[in-house]
């Protein structure tokens, strides 16, 4: 019990990804949306640094994080840019309500 | 195998984790979502100091807590006439949906915790150093680097095209 191994890290690194995935598909508010898709990458990160310090013992777990934390940042500067513009048009931040290509 | 303080520092942070990210879902309210998020990032870079990724811990505080977090709290005022306004999933799409979840966690960790691990579980490594790291992020790992420069680049050009003002 009070000897935390790999098992540990990766059934937290589960619920946090099915969490984040149950917070995908139940928000209607497309931020939710956003916010649940940063559950899942922080989710996949915590298995990658607890392999590199349970397994592997070398730093390419932490560099892949860190290119994960990056792309994170860059996926939602970018929906939230897409966002603004589907509020712009539709005035309603609701994604059921984006449901033609053109307006 | 490791210190009594590394254990009790896990289940607190894991609980912090878990909590924040249970009251993400729960939460209707989506600046209530994002105050819980602030809670799951800062726990699992709490995760990182406990598993000696130092680097990686600043930079999750720096990047997300700081960058991304702030980035999603401006989503959320410029998206909404009223920053209380909500719209709710019928009852059956969250029933499938938790029950969808529910067996996803489960299957995961029982493959994972089934799986045949080169080392046990409880075995530590000696972790990277930050200079370490450093180094191989400008060896190992220069042309992956350099890309990730270019795409901050496409995407601070592409958020700018994206949001600018109708003309």
């Amino acid at each position: 019990m009070l000897d935390i191994g790999l098992n540990h890290y990766m059934v937290l690194s589960a619920l946090v990804f099915a969490l984040g995935l149950l917070c995908m598909v139940t928000k209607r508010n497309a931020i939710g949306i956003l916010i649940g898709v940063e559950l899942v990458l922080n989710a996949a990160n915590i298995n990658l640094v607890a392999f590199s310090r349970y397994q592997t013992g070398a730093g390419d777990g932490h560099i892949v994080a860190v290119f994960i934390i990056l792309l994170a940042a860059a996926e939602a500067a970018i929906g939230i840019a897409i966002f603004m513009n589907f509020y712009n048009t539709l005035a309603t931040i609701d994604v059921d309500r984006g449901d033609e290509l053109r307006h | 195998m490791n210190s009594p303080v590394e254990a009790i520092s896990f289940y607190v942070f894991a609980a912090v984790t878990l909590g924040s990210a249970v009251g993400i879902v729960l939460s209707k309210n989506i600046v209530r979502a994002a105050t819980c998020l602030l809670g799951t990032l800062g726990g699992v870079a709490c995760l990182y100091f406990v598993l000696h990724a130092n680097l990686l811990a600043a930079i999750q505080l720096i990047v997300y807590a700081g960058g991304t977090l702030i980035l999603i709290v401006f989503g959320v005022m410029l998206t909404s006439k009223s920053p209380w306004a909500q719209f709710s999933p019928t009852r059956g799409q969250v029933a499938a949906a938790v029950v969808v979840a529910a067996m996803l966690a489960f299957s995961m960790c029982s493959l994972m915790l089934s799986a045949d691990w080169s080392r046990p579980s409880g075995s530590l490594l000696e972790s990277p150093k930050v200079a370490e790291v450093g180094k191989m992020l400008l060896t190992d790992y220069l042309v992956p680097f350099e890309v990730a420069s270019v795409i901050l680049l496409v995407v601070m050009i592409g958020a700018a095209y994206l949001a600018r003002p109708e003309k």
